[in-house]
C-alpha cells in the first residue's frame, strides 16, 4: 500500500473543513488568509506557520489525493481542473489548464523545474525596476525551495517522446537539455497530469500544504474567495461562498475570514478576478492588464515505432535554441518541449472529426508530440491579455493573438516538424484546421508557409497564466511592489504567479516557489514585528 | 482598448444567436426531460441532436448505437460538471440546434436530426468548422471537445487506439 500522507493527516487532527458540508454560515480569525492553495500559497502557508503565524487557507477546488487518483482522464479534469480543463480565454481561441484543487497546479503539473531565465530578471530590472530581483540575489531562494521540493536532475533516460526531440534536435545541430524535476522516488509512470498516485511528485499538496496543517493551520477547501470588503484602503473581512458538493454553484452558506493580513494566490486569472470583483483601487489601470500565456501551438508526428507519450516521465527535455537566436524584445522566440500524450487530450487537442480524426488517432501509440511555448510580454506588439469578469462575476481572459505572435506561430511550427523528420517521423502534422498529415519536410515546410493563421483554425494552448498584478517599482508600473504589497491596500499582498511583469520564457512552477519563498518571510518578518 | 472591443464584439454576436434560442425555447412541444432521470444537465431535445451529431463526429472509430449512446450520457455528465457560464454555453447551442429554425437556417441541415444521414451532419460540421463567423466555428469547437472527449474518457474507446490504460498502482 502506498501512503496517503493527507489521509494520514486527516485522522491525526488537521483542521480541514469541507465548505459542502457546512449547514451554517462560518466565522473565522487568523493572523492571515490565503486564497488559493496552488505554489504560491503553499509556501507562504509553510512559512508563516513556521515563524508561529495563525493561518486560514481557502481553496475553491477539493481536497483529493493519492488514494483517490486513480489515473484516469474522466477523473481528473473534473476534479482537479478549472472548468473541468475547458476553461479556455474569452473568444475561445486558447484552452487554458490551470489545476483547481489542494495544491492547485503544482498537483496536476508535469514537474518541470527552471529557475527563472536570467535575460528575463535583466528585463524586469531595467523596464520595471526591479532592481532586487538578480540572478545572484535570488539564488539562495532557488537554492531553499530546489532542496524543500527535491528538485535536482532526473537521470533515467527520457521515454521515447522526449528522447525523439533530443534525437531530432541532435541531428540538426540544435542543442537541447534535460529538464530538472521534483520528485522523490518517481515510478516514472507518466500519470503527473492527474494528480500522482505514489505520491512522489513534490507538489504543494504533500509538502508545504501538510507542513503548515501540521502546525495547525486551518484549511476551507471547496469555498470561493468573492471579495474583499474593503474600507478606507484596508481590509475588513473576506467573503467566501460555500459551493455545492460539485463545486459548481454556491450552496447557501457563507464563509467569512478577518485577519491581520490577506495573501491573495488564486493564480494569475483568479487573483485580478477577486480584486476586480472587490473593487480594488486601480488608480492607474493596470489590475488584470499584461496578462501572458507561453502562448503554446502542437506538432504532431507519426513515427515507424511505438512512442507511447502517456508511459514514462511526461517533460525530460527541453531546447531553449529559438528563445536565444533573437534579442529577447525582437521577434517572438520559443521553447521547446514535449507533451505527454493521453487519449482525451490529444483526442480533443487533434483536429477534425470523423474518418479523418480517427485515422490520426489510429495511430496514437505512434505519435510523437511537440510544444512550442511562446516567451510573450517582451515586445511592444505583445502587450498579453486583459482579465475581465462576466455578468456572474467569474473571471475570463481576453487574449488577443496578434500578427507579431502568428510570426512566431509560423516559425514554430516548422521548427517542430523540422525536428520530427530528423528524428525519424514518416509523416508530421500541424495542428490546424486546415493542416493535412506531411510527408516530407520539404511538404511540411510548404505547407506551413501556406497555412492561415488565424484563431479556431490553429490549435493553441496554455498552461502557464502569468502577470495581471504585476510587481512594478512604481504604481503606475504595477499592481505590486516587489515584495508583492498592493500598492494601494496595506494589508493586502499578492504571491502567485500573477505578479509576473512579462511571461518568463520557462515553465512557472519554481520561479514561483522562489520569490514567494522570498516575499513570505519578509511578509513574515513584517508580521511578527507588528508592522 | 482591444479587451472591451472584443467583449462588445462576442456580446452583440451572442445575443442575436440567444435570442433565437430564446424564443426557441418558449415553442409548445420543446420541453425539459422532467421525467427522464438519466439526463443530469441536458433535456430530451439536446440528446437527440447530440445522438444525430456524435457519429459524425465518430465516424471511422468503430463506434456504434450503444456506445453512442454511453457517450452521450458521458456528455450530459461532463455539462453537469462545468461552471454555470459554460452549461448555459452548451445548453444554448443545444437549444438551438434543437429548434427547427436553428437547425434548418444556421446549421443548415434540412432533414430532422433523426432523420439527418451522417454526410448531412458532417457536412454541417465542416461548415461551421471553417465559419467566417467566430460563433459558428465556437459552436463546432464545443461539439467536437465535448463529443470527443466523452468518446476517449471511455476504456472501450482505447483498444482501437492502442491505449492499454493506466498501469496498475499499489
Amino acid at each position: 500500500m502506498i501512503r496517503d500522507p493527507i489521509r494520514d493527516g486527516l485522522a491525526a487532527g488537521w483542521k480541514v473543513s469541507d465548505a459542502a458540508t457546512l449547514d451554517r454560515d462560518l466565522a473565522l480569525d487568523a493572523d492571515v488568509a490565503i486564497v488559493g492553495t496552488g505554489a504560491g500559497g503553499g509556501v507562504t502557508a509553510e512559512i508563516l506557520t513556521a515563524a508561529g503565524l495563525d493561518v486560514v487557507l481557502i481553496e475553491e477546488g477539493a481536497l483529493r489525493s493519492s488514494s483517490g487518483f486513480r489515473m484516469l482522464e474522466a477523473e481528473a479534469y473534473p476534479q482537479l481542473y478549472q472548468e473541468s480543463a475547458a476553461r479556455k480565454t474569452l473568444d475561445k481561441a486558447i484552452t487554458i489548464l490551470q489545476g483547481r484543487c489542494v495544491g492547485g497546479s503544482t498537483t496536476v503539473n508535469w514537474t518541470s523545474s527552471f529557475r527563472t531565465p536570467a535575460p528575463t530578471l535583466a528585463y524586469w530590472r531595467e523596464r520595471f525596476g526591479l532592481a532586487d530581483l538578480s540572478p545572484a540575489a535570488l539564488a539562495p531562494w532557488f537554492e531553499r525551495m530546489e532542496e524543500r521540493l527535491a528538485i535536482r536532475e532526473w537521470t533515467v533516460p527520457p521515454n521515447e517522446n522526449n528522447a525523439a526531440l533530443a534525437r531530432g534536435a541532435a541531428r540538426l545541430g540544435i542543442p537541447t537539455g534535460a529538464i530538472r524535476r521534483n520528485v522523490s522516488g518517481c515510478w516514472n509512470i507518466g500519470y503527473c497530469g492527474m494528480g500522482c498516485p505514489t505520491n512522489a511528485k513534490q507538489s504543494m499538496l504533500v509538502t508545504t500544504i501538510p507542513a503548515a496543517l501540521s502546525r495547525g493551520a486551518r484549511l476551507v477547501c471547496g469555498a470561493r474567495a468573492d471579495r474583499l470588503v474593503l474600507r478606507g484602503g484596508r481590509t475588513a473581512q473576506l467573503e467566501c461562498s460555500a459551493l455545492d458538493p460539485r463545486g459548481v454553484r454556491p450552496a447557501g452558506p457563507r464563509v467569512r475570514i478577518r485577519a491581520r493580513h490577506y495573501v491573495l494566490a488564486a493564480g494569475a486569472i483568479g487573483t485580478p478576478g477577486l480584486l476586480l470583483r472587490s473593487g480594488a483601487p486601480d488608480p492607474h489601470r493596470t489590475l488584470g492588464r499584461r496578462t501572458f500565456l507561453h502562448p503554446t501551438v502542437v506538432s504532431a508526428a507519426a513515427m515507424p515505432q511505438r512512442i507511447d507519450g502517456y508511459s514514462g516521465a511526461p517533460q525530460t527535455v527541453y531546447s531553449d535554441h529559438f528563445l536565444e537566436r533573437e534579442p529577447i524584445d525582437g521577434p517572438v522566440g520559443f521553447k521547446l518541449e514535449a507533451p505527454p500524450v493521453h487519449p482525451v487530450l490529444f483526442g480533443m487537442t487533434h483536429q477534425g472529426f470523423g474518418e479523418a480524426h480517427a485515422a490520426g488517432m489510429a495511430q496514437f501509440a505512434r505519435t510523437q508530440v511537440l510544444i512550442a511555448l511562446l516567451r510573450d510580454g517582451f515586445h511592444p506588439e505583445s502587450e498579453g491579455g486583459n482579465v475581465g469578469l462576466r455578468s456572474d462575476g467569474s473571471p475570463v481572459l481576453a487574449y488577443p493573438l496578434t500578427p507579431f505572435l502568428w510570426d512566431g506561430v509560423r516559425r514554430a511550427l516548422a521548427a517542430m516538424a523540422e525536428i520530427q523528420f530528423a528524428a525519424g517521423a514518416t509523416s508530421v502534422l500541424p495542428v490546424h484546421e486546415r493542416a493535412r498529415p506531411c510527408a516530407s519536410w520539404a511538404e511540411a515546410r510548404a505547407a506551413i508557409a501556406e497555412l492561415p493563421l488565424q484563431p479556431l483554425l490553429t490549435r493553441v494552448v496554455s498552461a502557464h497564466v502569468m502577470g495581471g498584478c504585476a510587481m512594478a517599482d512604481a504604481p503606475a508600473r504595477g499592481v505590486v511592489d516587489s515584495l508583492g504589497r498592493h500598492f494601494q491596500l496595506e494589508d493586502v499582498s499578492v504571491h502567485d504567479g500573477s505578479v509576473f511583469p512579462t511571461s518568463l520564457g520557462a515553465n512557472p512552477q519554481l520561479s514561483i516557489y522562489a520569490l514567494i519563498a522570498r516575499n513570505a518571510t519578509r511578509l513574515a518578518e513584517r508580521l511578527k514585528a507588528g508592522r | 482598448m482591444p479587451g472591451r472591443r472584443r467583449f462588445l464584439k462576442f456580446g452583440v454576436a451572442g445575443g442575436l444567436l440567444l435570442a433565437v434560442a430564446g424564443m426557441v425555447r418558449a415553442q409548445p412541444g420543446y420541453r425539459p426531460a422532467a421525467g427522464d432521470d438519466t439526463l443530469q444537465a441536458l433535456r430530451e431535445a439536446d440528446r437527440e441532436v447530440l445522438a444525430a451529431i456524435a457519429p459524425a463526429i465518430l465516424a471511422g472509430t468503430g463506434a456504434a448505437g450503444p456506445a453512442f449512446a454511453a457517450a452521450i450520457g458521458s456528455v450530459d455528465r461532463a455539462v453537469a460538471g462545468l461552471p454555470p457560464h459554460l452549461q448555459d454555453e452548451v445548453r444554448q447551442l443545444l437549444a438551438l440546434l434543437a429548434s427547427w429554425p436553428g437547425r434548418r437556417w444556421v446549421a443548415g441541415v434540412g432533414a430532422p436530426w433523426r432523420e439527418a444521414s451522417v454526410a448531412e451532419v458532417s457536412a454541417f460540421l465542416e461548415r461551421w468548422r471553417f465559419s467566417r463567423w467566430a460563433l459558428l466555428q465556437q459552436g463546432y469547437h464545443a461539439l467536437h471537445d465535448l463529443v470527443l472527449a466523452a468518446w476517449y474518457a471511455r476504456p472501450d474507446s482505447w483498444p482501437a487506439i492502442g491505449y492499454p490504460g493506466p498501469p496498475e498502482v499499489g
